[in-house]
């Protein structure tokens, strides 16, 4: 028996989402991305000392929303705790975080990784602030100065710790995926791993089938992209079955994710665990959640990914694979749905947009969708001089690259540039006694019997009339043309 | 002579025109210039912005528009309270050079009420101590007796008031602060309940236990400040949305009938017999005015001492981390990497006593320790807080000593715990969150000041200055005053 078939894999996810409020989590600072080091901060945020904590109910109830989104029990009193250690971008050089007492616990989220669905437990759900950022001159080691931005120290942070539920890397990743379409769905985080506004840590281990124990748990950091969280997770459960096949013992440690190297390296290990001296954060009461509230947010939240997905497939019948495609983010879908409601045929909407639309845009989220310059009506217009023979499947595909370009409906650039397709067999006519005229090899070989020389002439018609002939009436001229000689 | 008035005889003078602001500013200032270099009380002194704000009140005046009973009265503040622009230091050289870019809301409602700022008084570091002498500049004296403490932490406070170098003061109260002191300086000190004065800009030493409260030369001194910097702050959530009465507007209605407690484990073998003789009486001046006592019982008392020193020093711990040489304040120099920055920083930037609290309180605050000494010590708060509310099911008041003894000899508490124990009166009242108030009660025979201690309901201060006032007004200690300078 291989070492893969002797150990299962064992993966568990920490992920981070930043919310996308306007303030941050305890002061009315900005959490606008990008300005100056330094100019979105107060008192309160950098930690200056008389400054006191106050919460921003907005990041509670998105933590909320996500929290029934993913089936967890919301708790009636929470309570924030500070979580101690030392590093210059935390201006307080403790966290205010939650420890015992966490907003939400025991969630579920339904993965579907290849044709199986499972679901994935969810531990805990709790909010906390973010750090800042350091700029160093040069790398780490070498740095003769480092700068701190403490921009992004108080922005709200949502923890998401999963059960140790997941089974493989590939498990892992679409668990990722899942999570983040709901983040997205819900308006709480932009989704953006390479910005940083969603983070994931793993916890992953091995043990032989089998066996209930788990085992040496290690833990993965710095995997900044769904790629990179795929990656570090096949490298490390090749790295510890090897290890363990080899006889070697595991000892608990946190790795870092090195995606240049493709590797995990070893950052610290249990020894240097840090005693985060968590207690109850003082300046805060604790926080009661009226059950009233969490009911009204529950009767606003939106249809979420997995009953869209379902939705998609059964009312607009839609491959599966298409239907995830299109639920990933709540723009695309209202896009989809929209287009459809105006055209009728969701497969040919499901098509243009899936291939032609996603190819255009830069992403599938809903910032790139509400900026997309084509509006649903304007996709319908364009199918519809498919449907009524006004412009053929081949001249639409430049039509759309057009009208994605200049925002312009299909209708007026087809009219501008003459782009109409021609079916009268009378214009046609002439065009086609031509492209005989100039190729008599191929209409002799045709009389020969090969049959492939009648998509050539196809071609050469359709290049003389820049693809505006109508390529079914194209067919019956020639063919009628070619038996008569 | 303006400085022996108390503020409302003060706010009389300057509506009559009798005098002005800048007159009683100019007073205060010449008494620190003459007194200050032997007491010293102030770390800072504003006086430029001092007179701004005085020729500001007296405009008003002028116009016939005062802002209320505090307008273009002087004041000053122990500093731990964060002042714009003036240096704030908290008594400690990792905040000597501090400048905060924002005020304390208490400073805010003080300002806002046109009180005049004549500077920042002296403290113990991070407002750890009873004496003033863990002050990282210098210690403070004791206007009655020179060769003694002045209490603390609040020392520079409850100095400046009896010394008349401010009509009034604000310090802080933790875990005595105000009270002890006030009573060491023979001058009102009240600890309001936890929740009713905001607490944003103190310098936090304890997060659960701070509070900050007047010291004045007479109660309605007290109730007119303690209205002023009262109420909910949306800036401190710990704040409690308890409407403010007008605390003077009760004060003279008088005690008949009201029932006052008095705790057994208030009175203690090894006290001072002239506090417990002193006190005593000024119970029975309490009965006397109508007041009916009778015993209470607080049965945890006994552990409030321990609870509050892991409770106190864990969120002292915590509430110093941030004093790291990254951002504001000392940074000391040659640190070979970050963490030999932060070491050489708060080795050289805190005093001994901080760095023991700190690390007790990071003790007790460890992983595998936390449930036997902070979760014990939450435990012994709740009960301390059970044995308060079923007194107060009986009684509308309890009255007790402030402080065991009267102000000691410099150096003469230098055991940590000797030093401790001087609040063992005091710290009940912080870890129950109650309001208390230290009203002078005579003097001993050597001539040093007697506090009463006067411990009401949560939000109830209104009662407390009621008591105070009552025995107060049947009193003459308040005539007396430390001989100072020429006065000597």
């Amino acid at each position: 028996m291989s070492a893969e078939t002797t150990y299962e894999t064992v993966i568990g996810l920490e992920v981070h989402a930043q919310l996308s409020t306007a303030t941050k989590m305890f002061c009315g600072c900005s959490t606008a991305f990008g300005a100056a080091p330094n100019t979105q901060t107060c008192p309160v945020c950098q930690g200056m000392p008389g400054s006191l904590p106050v919460i921003n109910h907005r990041a509670i109830e998105f933590g909320i929303k996500t929290a029934l989104a993913l089936g967890c029990r919301v708790n009636a009193a929470n309570r924030f705790a500070r979580k101690h250690y030392y590093y210059p971008d935390m201006p307080k050089n403790y966290q205010i975080s939650q420890y015992e007492e966490p907003l939400a616990e025991d969630g579920r989220l339904a993965i579907a990784p290849g044709d199986a669905s499972r679901e994935i437990g969810i531990q805990r759900l709790h909010l906390e602030e973010d750090v800042g950022k350091l700029v160093h001159e040069g790398t780490l080691e070498t740095a003769t100065a480092s700068h701190v931005d403490y921009n992004r120290a108080g922005v709200p942070l949502m923890e998401i710790v999963s059960r140790p539920d997941l089974r493989s890397p590939d498990e892992a990743a679409a668990y990722l995926r899942a999570l983040r379409a709901i983040l997205v769905y819900l308006g709480v985080c932009d989704g953006n791993m390479e910005e940083g506004s969603l983070r994931c840590d793993a916890n992953v281990s091995l043990r032989p089938r089998g066996q209930e124990a788990l085992g040496t748990k290690i833990e993965i950091k710095n995997m900044n992209s769904f790629k990179n969280v795929q990656h570090a997770l096949e490298y490390e459960v090749r790295r510890q079955t090897q290890a363990l096949a080899s006889g070697q013992r595991l000892a608990q440690e946190t790795r870092l994710w090195d995606p240049d190297a493709g590797r995990t390296v070893s950052m610290r290990s249990k020894e240097y665990a840090h005693d985060y001296r968590y207690f109850p954060e003082p300046d805060l009461p604790p926080l009661d959640v009226p059950p009233r509230w969490v009911e009204d947010i529950r009767a606003g939240l939106p249809e979420l990914p997995a009953a869209k997905r379902e939705r998609f497939a059964h009312a607009y019948g839609l491959s599966a694979y298409d239907a995830d495609l299109l639920t990933q983010g709540r723009g695309l879908a209202e896009y989809f749905e929209e287009a459809t409601r105006a055209h009728g045929n969701a497969k040919t909407v499901a098509n243009w947009v899936l291939n032609e639309l996603l190819r255009e845009l830069p992403g599938d989220d809903d910032t790139a969708v509400a900026a997309c310059p084509i509006p649903p009506a304007h996709l319908v217009g364009l199918l519809r001089l498919i449907d009524d023979g006004t412009i053929s499947g081949r001249i639409a595909k430049d039509v759309f690259e057009k009208m994605y370009r200049s925002g312009e409906p299909a209708e007026a650039i087809v009219r501008r540039e003459g782009l109409t397709q021609v079916a009268d067999a009378g214009e046609l006519g002439g065009v086609v006694e031509r492209v005989l005229a100039e190729h008599p090899k191929v209409v002799a070989d045709f009389g020969a019997g090969k049959k492939a020389a009648l998509g050539f002439l196809v071609g050469q018609v359709m290049k003389a009339t820049g693809g505006r002939a109508n390529p079914a009436v194209v067919n019956a001229l020639l063919a009628e043309k070619l038996t008569k000689t | 002579m303006l400085t022996d008035l108390t503020i409302s005889e003060l706010g009389a003078r300057f509506r009559s025109g009798e005098a002005t602001s800048t007159e009683a500013t100019r007073a205060y200032l010449a008494r620190v210039d003459a007194l200050d270099s032997e007491l010293r009380a102030f770390l800072t002194v504003t006086r430029e912005q001092a007179l701004a704000q005085a020729a500001d009140a007296d405009a008003r005046f002028r116009a016939g528009q005062p802002l209320g009973p505090l307008d273009g009265v002087p004041v000053a503040l122990k500093d731990v309270l964060c002042t714009r622009g003036v240096r704030t230091t908290c008594g400690s050289k990792i905040l000597e050079h501090f400048v905060p870019p924002y005020d304390a809301t208490a400073v805010t409602r003080l300002l806002d009420a046109g009180a005049v700022l004549l500077g920042k008084l002296n403290m113990d570091e991070f407002a750890m101590g009873s004496s003033t002498e863990h002050s990282a500049f210098f210690p403070t004296r004791n206007p009655w007796d020179l060769d003694r403490v002045p209490g603390g932490s609040s020392g520079g406070a409850a100095a400046a008031v009896a010394a008349r170098l401010a009509a009034a003061t604000l310090g802080t109260d933790t875990g005595g602060s105000i009270r002890q002191p006030a009573a060491f300086c023979g001058t009102v000190g009240f600890k309001p309940t936890y929740g009713r004065v905001s607490r944003y800009g103190l310098i936090a030493f304890a997060s659960s236990l701070d509070q900050i409260g007047p010291f004045t030369r007479s109660v309605e001194d007290a109730a007119l400040v303690l209205g002023t910097i009262a109420g909910v702050d949306p800036m401190d959530s710990t704040s409690v949305d308890v409407p403010v009465p007008d605390y003077r507007a009760d004060l003279a209605r008088g005690i008949e009938g009201l029932r006052i407690g008095i705790p057994a484990e208030y009175f203690i073998d090894g006290m001072d017999p002239e506090v417990e003789t002193g006190v005593r009486a000024a119970i029975a001046t309490l009965e006397r005015l109508g007041a009916r006592t009778e015993p209470v019982s607080l049965p945890h008392t006994e552990y409030g001492l321990a609870a509050y020193y892991l409770i106190a020093p864990a969120e002292a711990s915590s509430n110093l981390a941030r004093y790291d040489g990254v951002k504001y304040g000392l940074r000391s120099p040659g640190g070979k990497d970050l963490i030999d920055m932060y070491s050489r920083t708060r080795a050289a930037g805190f005093g001994d006593e901080v760095k023991r609290r700190v690390m007790l309180g990071t003790y007790a605050l460890s992983a595998g320790y936390y449930d036997a000494y902070y979760g014990q010590a939450q435990r012994v708060r709740t009960l301390l807080a059970r044995d308060f509310a079923q007194a107060f099911e009986r009684v509308d008041v309890i009255a007790a000593p402030t402080t065991p003894g009267v102000a000691f000899k410099f150096g003469e508490r230098a055991e940590p715990l000797q030093m401790y124990l001087n609040d063992i009166f005091a710290v009940p009242v912080n870890l129950a969150g109650l309001p208390g108030v230290s009203v002078p009660a005579g003097f001993t025979a050597g001539g040093l000041p007697i506090g009463l201690q006067l411990i009401g309901r949560a939000f109830d201060e209104a009662t407390l200055l009621r008591t105070a006032h009552a025995y107060e007004q049947a009193t003459e200690w308040r005539a007396r005053k430390p001989a100072l300078g020429a006065d000597r």
